[in-house]
């Protein structure tokens, strides 16, 4: 592939084009071998209480900040201002800009509240955040994002750790016309054909976490996947062939015998 | 005297929140403090005293997606 065929957000450029969360694994050992595996650069954290009685011991001691972009998010906030809380204690923490921004609309689908989310990115643009919004998969709703400042736009291929896909490659697809910024699909992907099939429509990158993390093998998902989503990838520049319902034969039609 | 840390009601001698955070063996570097609601930077734990009643939230990074 390319060498200079970059992910490009907000001016700074990322080889991968994979971003995987560190949620759901079974230590904290496995969570760091899993993103070498992935390739990712942008991996997403979550921002908690710290357990006063347990011990202090940290994901971040186990990952290489020189290698990795923390990706804060504002997974559990169901309204603007809890998730631009969240983000100023993640700037504080963390010293960086880059957020994560999902505000939710319900328990049980986890589909995000685009009213709150507009509402929150404003404020955090504002604020001098470099907002990720995760999003549902709505052209209308990713332009006034993009239109907000949004330094990409995030839809769901299907609700969160479903594993159910890209449940509507066409608005996808029209997404990718709408908006400039970079289209990320977060959330559905199941399996390394879900992350090749998202690379495939033109999008350009992939974030998931339960995909890898609830694979029996989660180091093998996590190759797959950086596999899958270097191949769609690399297929969706290639150009794929147009289709068709009648075949077409492979080998010449010339020299048959007679 | 007594402040919330964490939503959990503490007994604790007067002290910076330099110290509060030593005290509870964090350290300060990763993790994020709001005071009363509002974010207190890093600059100033060595400055700020803790007082009673307050209501203290101490964040840091954990997994997630």
């Amino acid at each position: 592939m390319s060498h200079n065929d970059t992910l490009v957000i907000a001016g700074r450029h990322f080889n991968s084009r994979l971003m995987v969360g560190t949620g759901k694994y079974a230590s904290n050992e496995e969570t760091a071998r899993a993103l070498e595996a992935s390739g990712a650069e942008i991996i997403t954290v979550a921002v908690r209480r710290v357990n006063l009685d347990r011990s202090k011991e940290s994901l971040l001691d186990y990952i290489d900040l020189k290698k990795y972009t923390l990706l804060p998010n504002t997974a559990g906030c169901y309204t603007a201002d809890d998730a631009v809380r969240t983000c100023l204690l993640a700037r504080e923490a963390g010293m960086s800009d880059f957020v994560k921004l999902e505000v939710l609309g319900n328990e049980k689908t986890l589909f995000p509240d685009n009213e709150e989310l507009l509402k929150a990115a404003k404020i955090l643009i504002k604020e001098g955040f470099t907002v990720l919004p995760y999003t549902s998969d709505d052209p209308i709703v990713c332009k006034k994002l993009e239109d907000l400042g949004c330094a990409a736009v995030m839809p769901l291929g299907a609700p969160i750790g479903s594993g159910l896909g890209i449940r509507n490659p066409y608005n996808i697809k029209i997404i990718l016309d709408t908006v400039k910024v970079p289209v990320i699909v977060d959330a559905g992907v199941g399996t390394a054909s879900d992350a090749a099939i998202a690379m495939e429509l033109g999008c350009h990158g992939v974030l998931m976490n339960t995909a890898i993390a609830g694979a029996k093998n989660p180091i093998a998902m996590a190759e797959a996947m950086n596999l899958a989503v270097r191949a769609g990838r690399l297929a969706y520049l290639a150009g794929r062939i147009p289709r068709k319902l009648y075949a077409t034969a492979s080998s010449p039609l010339e020299g048959l015998l007679e | 005297m007594q402040v919330t840390i964490n939503g959990e009601l503490r007994d604790i001698a007067t002290q910076t929140m330099q110290q509060l955070l030593e005290s509870l063996g964090i350290d300060p570097r990763k993790v994020a403090v709001e005071r009363n609601a509002v974010i207190l930077p890093k600059a100033e734990y060595m400055t700020t005293p803790v007082v009673a009643g307050d209501r203290i939230e101490i964040v840091h990074f954990v997994g997630g997606g």
